[in-house]
Parts: structure tokens; sequence; C-alpha cells
């Protein structure tokens, strides 16, 4: 049910963001989708990665921080008010978003969204019990592989 | 050895209060001879120095321009008459010009690292080598080392003076010794776990890299056979401290020394910790303002500049060591009566005058430190890029300080910098980067970095 997202700290110089991309591509290791937070200072780099495991070991042996957190992967309709739903929902179960950000590629009629929660087994359960479906592992990756 | 000493009345009024983590033991008598006494045979040996000196040319010179000379040291106050010796006149007098026995005498040269070219060499004879490896041997024990104990040295054996004394302090002591010197972190680690040494001895930035390659490898470095350690070679923090006894699960003890003194042994800790004693029937000690090379106040940070009593081969009166401390005469409870000096918080020339204030990069150490889940490998960067000089602080931060999470991250910057500010007084750019980028080593870690130099604004 869960994700688990490899985050990278990131330095604000030139060439910090390409290192481990390049790590990456030269481990041939494919970045299903991935997404930004920067500051002045410095960013953090998300990565959802099918061989997650493989990838970090990847990364940290290119000299870079690497954390595992689990997100959690949910369907949202591709229309108008599909993603207010889902968020309708979340906000009914009380639960904290600590960040999102949509997967960039689409299954049918459906956008991903990732969600970062402090809690990922509560909002599973929560989510679950609203109706809201909940991508596991396996159909992400199948879908991801389309 | 006796546990107490009986003949220090300064001793007896504080003996029984303190609780010492171990045995306290005298390796030497000289350490608790009364202060008197003490200053008795420093006189004694003053004046036998001056009288030694006459055969150095640069002391030669100076005692017939001020018409000093043995005979003129009447009391210790005398001292202040005599010259001011610094490292510069050492390079002028480059490479041996400062040897006051014949060449034949010398048993070994060690040298001192310079930052612009040549090193600065200081010479040994016999009896000096005895001498370091008796101080040495002095602030070992003081520190709790025991003849059963095994010893890792990662100190490098070399011109550098902090290999080869601790070596002999250690042997003197009768501990066993691995030389493992600088270097090949991984390897020193397997040393120290196969071997089973229980006292570790290197500079404090390479006892913090012993624990991070070790939890790097997935091995818990309190788990290490390590008890105590020797830590010398470079200024240093008490959170520093704390940070090392609490990663490597020892007692960790701070050592001071250059090589034109004698290097390591001019001063260590006992068990009290609660400053350094400083040899003072080798060397008379005082603590000046750099600008007026009047005494500071007592109790006040200042430099400190040292006379070496005994040395045979290469005496230095009233040697400037750019090295800014305290002094403490007050008694210590494990019964040493000389006196302490707290640790180097600073060297003048490390002294960085930034937009008028006077900061140590000590001073941001300590403010990094007391940041929890900030390693304390840091460098500072001073520029003047318009009319205000500009600081920005590169501080590496920790794999499992790292968080997703871009509120916490935010906080801990900005943690960084509130203390920072709190004690330097200064707002400084604070630049998280990835752990293991900022320079290192076994010998003295780079801190600074001041454009205002190269630019010839400063
Ligand atoms: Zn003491």
């Amino acid at each position: 049910m869960k994700i688990n997202q490899l985050s990278v700290f990131l330095e604000n110089k030139p060439g910090q963001l390409s290192k481990p991309c390049r790590a990456l591509a030269e481990a041939g290791i494919n970045i299903l989708t991935l997404s930004l937070a920067d500051t002045q200072q410095f960013g953090i780099m998300r990565l959802i990665i099918h061989q997650w495991a493989k990838a970090k070991a990847v990364l940290e042996k290119a000299g870079c921080v690497v954390k595992v957190t689990e997100v959690v992967a949910i369907e949202v309709s591709d229309r108008p008010g599909g993603l207010a739903e889902v968020l309708e929902g979340i906000e009914a179960a009380a639960i904290n978003i600590e960040y999102m950000y949509a997967f960039t590629f689409r299954s049918g009629d459906k956008a991903i969204i990732i969600f970062r929660f402090d809690d990922p087994d509560g909002a599973i359960r929560a989510l679950q019990s609203k109706g809201i479906n909940v991508v596991g592992n396996v159909g992400l990756y199948d879908r991801a592989a389309v | 050895m006796r546990l107490w000493p009986e003949s220090s009345a300064r001793a007896e009024s504080e003996k029984p209060r303190m609780k010492f983590p171990f045995e306290n033991r005298i390796w030497d008598q000289a350490e608790i001879m009364p202060v008197a006494d003490r200053r008795q045979l420093q006189l004694q040996r003053l004046a036998e120095l001056v009288a030694r000196l006459g055969s150095v040319p640069f002391y030669k010179q100076a005692f017939a321009r001020t018409g000093l000379g043995p005979e003129k040291i009447k009391s210790l106050d005398d001292l202040r008459r005599l010259p001011i010796t610094t490292k510069a006149d050492l390079r002028e007098h480059y490479p041996l010009g400062f040897l006051a026995v014949p060449r034949e005498k010398v048993a070994r040269i060690h040298g001192s690292s310079g930052t612009t070219g040549k090193p600065t060499f200081v010479a040994y004879t016999a009896g000096d080598l005895e001498t370091w490896a008796q101080l040495c041997a002095r602030f070992l024990v003081a520190g709790g080392l025991q003849p059963e104990h095994t010893v890792h040295i990662a100190f490098g054996y070399g011109l550098f003076t902090g290999g080869f004394g601790l070596h002999y302090g250690v042997e003197r002591v009768g501990a066993a010794i691995v030389p493992a010197a600088s270097g090949n972190t991984p390897r020193q680690l397997m040393l120290i776990q196969d071997l089973g040494a229980q006292v570790l001895v290197c500079t404090p930035s390479y006892a913090l890299q012993i624990a991070e390659t070790a939890r790097s490898t997935g091995l818990d470095p309190a788990k290490l056979p390590l008890e105590f350690g020797h830590f010398g070679g470079e200024p240093w923090t008490e959170d520093m401290r704390l940070q090392i006894e609490r990663e490597l699960g020892i007692l960790a003890f701070n050592n001071y020394g250059l090589s034109e003194v004698i290097g390591p042994g001019v001063s260590g800790e006992c068990a009290a910790r609660t400053g350094m004693h400083i040899q003072e029937d080798h060397f008379i000690v005082e603590c000046l303002d750099p600008d007026t090379l009047q005494p500071v106040e007592p109790g006040q940070p200042g430099e400190l500049v040292f006379t070496t009593l005994t040395k045979e081969a290469f005496p230095l009166i009233r040697y400037r060591t750019r090295d800014i401390a305290r002094l403490d005469d007050s008694p210590c409870p494990c019964g040493r009566t000389t006196a302490r000096m707290d640790r180097v918080i600073g060297r003048t020339d490390d002294m960085l005058i930034i937009r008028g204030v006077n900061v140590f990069p000590s001073q941001v150490e300590e403010a990094l430190l007391r940041v929890e889940g900030t390693a304390p490998h840091y460098l500072i960067e001073v520029d003047r890029p318009g009319a205000m000089d500009e600081v920005t602080v590169h501080v590496e931060i920790r794999p499992q300080d790292f968080s997703d999470k871009m509120s916490q991250m935010q906080s801990l910057r900005e943690q960084i910098d509130r203390e920072v500010h709190a004690v330097t007084g200064l707002r400084m750019q604070i630049k998280l980067v990835e752990p293991q980028t900022l320079e290192r080593s076994a010998g003295k870690a780079k801190r600074v970095i001041d454009h205002r130099r190269e630019k010839g604004l400063i």
C-alpha cells in the first residue's frame, strides 16, 4: 500500500541536480517521477523509483544524502473537481498532509498523486473507509511500465 | 605513587569532596610540590637558562642591548625584562639558529608545518627527549593511563611532534602501544577492535571521524573497546568533548603543547578536568595582552607566552604561542599544585575581525554543537563584496539529520543561525552542505577562508 520514496539533499550549487540523476542513469535505474522542493540555500529532491533500494545504494555511493520515507499514492479522477473530492476526504479524516505532488503519468482517465502523511497507515485506513482508491506498489509500478 | 598528596596544603583543604571517575594518580612528585618551593626552583632554573643562552646569538645580542645577564635575575619578576621570542625570530634564524648546544649533542629534530613555505625546526638532546617523555607520562597518568592499557596512537609519526611525543610518554608509563599513525580510518577501526585498545590518542576531530566511519560501516562506535581518549594538536570545544564522549563512550582528556616549547606535554588535564595543569617546574607561563604584551587581569583570556626552563638544545625565552587561553591558579582537587590553563579558545592569527567584532572559529564551532544534529565540520568563508564584511558558514549535515520535510530542514538552518548569532553577536549566512565534502585531516582542519586577504583588503 505504501510506497518508498527517496529524498536527496541538494546543496545550492551548479550541478547538484544532475549528479544524482546521472548516477541513477549510469546504473540503468529509471526514475518514475520526481519532485523538487527548494529554497535559496538548499533543496530536497524526492524520487519515486521501482528499484528504490538499489537506487539508494547507488546514490549513497555517489556521495548523496538519501532518506527513505513511506508515501501514499492515490488515484484521482482526471476531471474538474477530482482532486478536490480526494482532499475533502482527507480533510474530513483530519489527516495532515506534509506535502504532495502529481505523478508524471496518468492511468487511463485517472491521475496519480503522491501524498506524504505523518502516519501513512492511519491515512490509508481512513482513506479506504471513504472509498478513495489507494494505489498499491504492484499496481503503481505496473501502470508505470505501460 | 600515592592516591592523595600529603605535602600540599592546597590539596588538603579540597581533598574529600571530589569524586573521580578513576583512581587519581600522580606520576611525578614535582607535580605536587609546594608552590613556594617550585617558584624557588623556577628562579634558580631561570638564572641558569639565561647563563646558558649566552651561546645563542639572538639572545646574546638581546642581553647585550639591554645589559641583562644571569646575575641580574634576582626574582621571577625579572622575567618581564627579558626579550620576547616570536615564530618570525625562529624563521629568521632558519633552520637551527637558536641551537644552544653543539650540533653533535642533538638527538632529534622535529618541525612544525609552516602555512607559508618552510617548516620551523626544533632540536632535542637525549636529555630533552627524556624530559619530554616524562612530561607526556605526567598528563597521560593524570588522565587515567595505566601500565596494563593498550594505547592506539593515531597521530602522525614524523616531523610533527604529536606521534613521537605521546609514543615515548606511553612507553615510560609501561602501557602497550599500537603506533597506527594517521590515515586509513577503516584500518584504524579494525586495529582498535582487534587489538582491544582502551586508550585513543589523536586530534579531537579525528576522534569524531573515527566515530563517523564506524557508524558508516554499521558499527556502533560506543561498542569499541576504548575507555579513555587523550586529544590535542588543535583547539576544540567543551561541546565537542561531550560529543566525542557520547559517541565513543569514553572519557576524553585535553592536552596541550607546541613543538617550539617542547611538543605535547606542556600541559594536560587531570581527572577533575578543570583545566590543563602546566608543568611549571619546566616552563614559566605568562598570559599577555597580544597588543600591549602586558599581563592580562587574572582569569582573563590572553596570549600564552612560555619560557622553557630546562630544555637543553632549543631553549626559548618568552616564546609567543599565539594561542589565546585563560590561566587559573586556584587549588585543584587532584592535589597537583601547578597552575592550569583553560582550553585554547583561539589563535591570535585565527582571530577574525568581522565588521569590527573579534570572532574566533571556535565560537562558531561552539554554536554549531549546541544545535543537536550538526556535526562539527564547518568552514567559515569571509568576504567583503562591497563595503561590508559578509560571512558564510558552510555546515555539513549528518545523514541521520536529513529530513524529506522542508519545514524540518528550514528549522535546522534557523536554529544554527540563531546560535551563531547568540555566540558571536554577528549574523552569518548559514549554508548546509553534504556530509564529507569539507576538507578534514588527521592533522589540523581548515576552518577559515578569508577572501579579504586574497583581495588585499586586510
Ligand atoms: Zn588537577
